[in-house]
């Protein structure tokens, strides 16, 4: 069963939330490429620091726009410096787990908001 | 509406008339096909028949099949076995591209014990280039291994040319017909092969049991040495049930070829057409003439498989994605990058394969649900600009 998807997951992958862009983003990361299968890109609305709107458009498998979905969802209403600390690990806690062999498109997840804070930074300059 | 099953390339249900044949060796005729009472008797005439239906149904005689484990192991066999009996003559092969990864990993395990092995390019449509074979023929080439139609995307190699500049050679021509035995018609002396591996779960049988033509007068060494089962040739105790399977779903496969094909050719075209119309940025991969009747593969842009696999799946509908993301290092098929596919095409392709049980009513369900999965994903795609039509740089 190791290398099958989990009812949770499945469930996301089905009905994934935030999916989309936003207007005039406060920030935008976009990590992967094509070539490797995987492209995720983040878009942060972010007031007083705070995180008021996350969208995702992702090109990728079922872990990929599961882990997108639930990432957004766990960013939501956080700072800045909340966001910038989810990792990975915590994106695959909140799945249930993920198969080993999908472990990377968490870690895509991770990327995506920290590319996109440091858009954020890099813009507040 | 049932759940649909267009993955009959990956593998078919056993059939109602295999299953009640084989039913009997599970139980009442349970000998060893090599004991020499009634109980063992009764067994090796259930392997005799089987024997004597693949002969009848490849066009060879009884003595000239061996009956294996899997499609798998008859390949392995094939390669490795032609190699090690010739390899005094000279000690190299010559494959394709678009190989099954029995034959690709086997060649490439040659290698290491100092064969030498060339691997033939492709056209777009998957067909091996017969300038190239002409090319890498040499003296010491002792085996070419083709197979008859690929896997993935259906198509149907030149197999006659193929086997013209083989035997001109004086090189022995193996082919793996796992896909196409029970599709189309297999004949070992049309095809003009020496050495053809076919799988009973291919068409209707069970799994777990395939076969291996050696042509009369061809000397090849033993894969799995044991007893004296299968002429000495194949060692293991014989799965009769399974054998006796095989036998009988060879025998009702070519029986039922042109009710079968015209079937599948019917939901093929219709499949192809209203995809192809109603769905844009998709391209057909492979032949659109030399094809299994049974076999549609799609690329379609800005989206990965995978993703396109579990949303039809939630659907209901089964289908098989050429690109496996599974190890970290997300390659997509070989077949289609051997046939020049791009790359991030090649992430979103699907092999969709009919068969007996598939009706008009499911293609038009499927190309309905399809249609839907396609627009969604591609709404989440940061590839696609879907309000414009238009491929965004990202």
């Amino acid at each position: 069963m190791s290398n099958m998807y989990n009812e949770k997951v499945l469930e996301v992958f089905t009905n994934p939330k935030n999916i989309g862009t936003i207007e005039n983003p406060d920030g935008v990361g976009t990590v992967g490429n094509a070539t490797c299968g995987d492209i995720m890109k983040m878009y942060l609305k972010i007031e007083n620091n705070v995180i008021v709107d996350a969208k995702f458009q992702t090109f990728g498998c079922a872990a990929a726009i599961a882990t997108s979905s639930t990432a957004t969802e766990m960013i939501i209403g956080k700072t800045v410096e909340e966001a910038e600390k989810l990792t990975n690990a915590d994106v695959v806690n909140s799945l249930g787990g993920l198969p080993a062999q999908k472990m990377h498109c968490s870690v895509l997840a991770e990327e995506a908001i920290r590319e996109a804070i440091k858009d954020y930074r890099s813009k507040q300059k | 509406m049932d759940r649909i099953y267009f993955d009959h390339a990956a593998t078919t249900p056993v059939s109602k008339n295999v299953l009640e044949k084989m039913m009997p060796y599970f139980t009442d005729m349970f000998g060893n096909a090599h004991s020499q009472h009634t109980f063992g008797r009764s067994s090796i005439k259930g392997v005799d028949l089987a024997r004597s239906q693949v002969a009848k149904a490849i066009n060879c005689l009884p003595n000239e099949v061996y009956f294996t484990g899997s499609g798998t192991e008859a390949n392995n066999w094939a390669i490795k076995g032609t190699a090690w009996a010739k390899q005094s003559k000279g000690k190299h092969i010559i494959t394709s591209a678009i190989e099954h990864p029995s034959v690709l990993n086997s060649c490439s395990w040659l290698k290491k014990q100092g064969f030498e092995v060339t691997i033939l390019p492709v056209d777009r449509d998957g067909k091996v280039l017969l300038e190239e074979l002409k090319k890498a023929l040499r003296k010491d080439t002792i085996l070419v291994s083709i197979m008859l139609a690929n896997n993935e995307v259906g198509t149907i190699q030149p197999y006659k040319e193929i086997a013209k500049l083989v035997k001109a050679n004086d090189s022995i021509f193996h082919v793996d017909a796992v896909q196409a035995v029970g599709s189309i018609k297999v004949d070992v002396k049309d095809i003009g092969c020496d050495l053809l591996t076919l799988s009973a779960h291919k068409f209707y049988g069970p799994k777990g049991v395939g076969a291996l033509y050696i042509r009369n007068g061809l000397k090849i060494d033993k894969l799995i040495i044991g007893g004296g089962q299968e002429r000495a040739m194949r060692g293991g105790t014989t799965n009769t049930p399974a054998v006796v399977g095989l036998g009988q779903a060879i025998e009702d496969a070519v029986n039922n070829l042109e009710v079968y094909s015209e079937h599948c050719m019917k939901l093929r075209d219709r499949f192809i057409e209203r995809v192809e119309k109603e769905i844009p940025n998709v391209k057909l991969n492979g032949s659109r003439t030399d094809r299994l009747p049974n076999n549609a593969n799609f690329s379609f842009e800005y989206i990965e498989g995978e993703s396109i696999l579990y949303r039809l799946d939630l659907a209901g509908i089964a289908v098989s994605s050429g690109s496996a993301c599974s190890s970290g290092s997300l390659e997509p098929s070989h077949v289609l990058l051997a046939m020049g596919v791009d790359i991030v095409l090649g992430h979103g392709s699907i092999r969709f394969s009919f068969g007996m049980s598939n009706t008009m009513e499911q293609i038009d369900y499927a190309v309905d649900k399809l249609k839907e999965t396609i627009d969604f994903l591609r709404k989440m795609s940061p590839l696609f600009n879907w309000k414009e039509g238009e491929i965004q740089n990202v």
